[in-house]
């Protein structure tokens, strides 16, 4: 269980987050939502220790996360794996070694640096590369990939640093309606198959009530709602996207593909 | 349009950008003047007048011919064979020039690669270490490589080593300045990326700025290498081996054709290298264009 109690981050004077108080249960795939600023990336940063909270702490099963350093953070970072908007791989690496470097934790400093992973590292990451549907490009360099393949490596080095909490941050942000789509399935299957915790930021409402057991909404560095997609009224989604969309919110301004799940997918070609 | 030119908006601007042309305006006056002002104490200083240059000019034309050899077209092998008289000797002496390059130039690349990621503020976050590294950088790199050489002259006595030592020196703040200006303009996210997974400080340099960096880091090596060839055979001017040391023994013994031997076999050898080194250069460059 994730706990987070009293969060507070400050970049000089401005508040990025404030009182944040949560707990997420083992298992659950939950969606952040909440328009941009309001302090959605700041939160999985500080969790993943990216960003250094400024008050408050993060618990993971008891253990304290938000003191760590060193060794022990560089392991807490390990079992919380991350994917990013703009996926962050090496871009002048081939995609087996930026799926090997989830694994670089694990591996001696002297060695890993010579590039030396043993076999069995191999072996993990062209399993994983092909639950993505990625194995046939192991050894093509990854800027030669579209973004949503490239999302799908991103998702298989956080995998193979064989987390028990997986933070992804606006990962559909900059992929077309299909690609969103099977990247978002993807995160559902490694939830409900493997167990892992899902903290998902999304732009999108429609994408966090079909995808997400429980969802977050926060405003201006606050936790402003939190419960079952299902109690996304109207009401709740106006406090927490704010007054401009008063007049005739329309849940269409936030969605990145059509509402009918089963249509199939137009838009390969892009 | 006109009541358009009247709004606040644009009065504001209007306002603002007369200030901000003044302000260039004056920035570039205040240089210019200290520009000239440089110069003349230049010329003062090192006591240069168009008319010294004009007096000097037809000596240095009397000096070139004194060298030059002589070469008659009936006896023309015989006539270069006495011209290049100690052609082994100087091919000896010039690869000695080329060896202490090339070496200078990879321990420079070594020690400048180990320098260069402590030495570049956006992957340190200890302030003090960065500072250390990068002045120290530009300190070596700073001091020309004919002090050094005269300095280890001194020191180790006459020969290659002195020359090695202080090309070394040289290229290795040189080197790690140059890396790490490179380190500085990378993307930042792939690194964010391996943080996030666990990685190590180390490990981030290795698979997360240099994979990026390389190309350039390559480039600089090469062109390193083409300034080290050059420099290698000046600093052998005081002492520190190669080619540079026979050059300025026939110039200062006055062995004329000598001197046009020695200078033709070094203008030939190191635009040879160049020209191979830019071809290379440029073909990386090329590549990283297209990819
Ligand atoms: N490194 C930083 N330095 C200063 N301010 C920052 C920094 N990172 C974030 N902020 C500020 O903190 C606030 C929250 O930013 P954050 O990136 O968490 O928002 P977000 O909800 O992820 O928005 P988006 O949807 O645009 O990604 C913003 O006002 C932002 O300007
Ligand atoms: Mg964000």
């Amino acid at each position: 269980m994730l706990q987070i109690r009293n969060l507070e981050k400050r970049f000089g004077t401005l508040k990025a987050l404030q009182d944040v108080t949560l707990e997420i249960h083992s298992g659950e795939m939950v969606g952040i939502i909440g328009r941009s600023g309001a302090g959605k990336s700041t939160l999985l940063r500080c969790i993943n220790r990216l960003g250094n909270p400024s008050a408050g702490t993060i618990s993971w099963h008891d253990d304290p996360v938000s003191q760590l350093k060193g060794r022990a953070l560089r392991q807490w970072q390990r079992r919380c794996g991350m994917i990013f908007q703009q996926f962050n791989l090496v871009p002048r690496l081939d995609v087996m070694t930026n799926v090997l470097m989830g694994r670089l934790s694990y591996r001696n400093t002297l060695l890993s640096l010579l590039r030396w992973f043993p076999r069995e590292d191999r072996a993990r990451a062209i399993l994983t590369l092909e639950r993505v549907e990625m194995a046939q490009f192991a050894l093509q360099r990854a800027d030669s990939l579209s973004g949503g393949q490239q999302q799908r490596v991103a998702i298989a080095r956080a995998l193979v640093q064989q987390p028990q909490l997986l933070l992804a941050d606006e990962p559909i942000a900059s992929l077309d309606p299909h690609n969103a789509r099977r990247v978002m399935d993807i995160l559902r299957r490694i939830n409900r198959e493997d167990g892992i915790t899902v903290l998902c930021n999304l732009h999108t409402l429609d994408t966090a009530r079909h995808y997400c057991d429980r969802v977050i909404g926060m405003r201006d560095g606050c936790v402003v709602f939190d419960g079952a997609p299902s109690q996304l009224d109207s009401g709740t989604v106006r406090q927490i996207y704010g007054v401009e969309h008063d007049a005739d919110f329309n849940e269409g301004v936030t969605s990145t593909w059509l509402e009918n799940d089963a249509a199939p997918v137009a838009c390969t070609a892009t | 349009m006109h009541e358009a030119m009247q709004q606040k908006s644009v009065l504001d601007f209007e306002a603002a950008f007369r200030r901000e042309r003044l302000r260039q305006r004056i920035q570039f006056l205040v240089f210019g003047l200290l520009f000239a002002l440089a110069t003349w104490l230049a010329a003062d200083i090192s006591q240069f007048t168009f008319a010294r240059l004009w007096e000097a000019t037809p000596r240095m034309g009397d000096y070139l011919v004194r060298t030059l050899p002589e070469l008659h077209l009936m006896s023309l092998p015989g006539d270069i064979a006495y011209w290049y008289y100690g052609f082994d000797r100087w091919l000896k002496l010039l690869f000695d020039t080329l060896l202490i390059a090339l070496l200078a130039t990879l321990f420079g690349a070594i020690g400048g690669l180990l320098l260069c990621f402590p030495a570049s503020r956006n992957l340190v976050k200890n302030y003090t270490l960065y500072f250390v590294c990068r002045r120290f950088a530009e300190i070596t790199r700073t001091v020309p490589e004919v002090v050094y050489a005269l300095i280890f002259v001194v020191a180790f006595g006459v020969g290659p080593m002195a020359g090695l030592l202080a090309l070394t020196i040289h290229s290795i703040g040189a080197q790690a300045k140059l890396y790490s200006e490179a380190n500085e303009n990378i993307d930042e996210n792939p690194l964010e990326g391996l943080r996030a997974s666990g990685a190590n400080w180390f490990q981030v340099m290795r698979f997360g700025v240099l994979p990026q960096v390389l190309p350039n880091i390559t480039t600089y090596t090469l062109w390193r290498m083409e300034l080290n060839i050059r420099s290698a055979a000046i600093i052998g001017f005081v002492g520190a081996g190669g080619i540079g040391q026979e050059l300025y023994h026939a110039i200062s013994f006055n062995y004329y054709e000598d001197i046009s031997a020695i200078v033709l076999m070094v203008v030939f050898t190191i635009s040879l290298i160049d020209l191979t080194s830019e071809r290379l250069r440029h073909r990386i460059i090329g590549r990283e264009n297209l990819t």
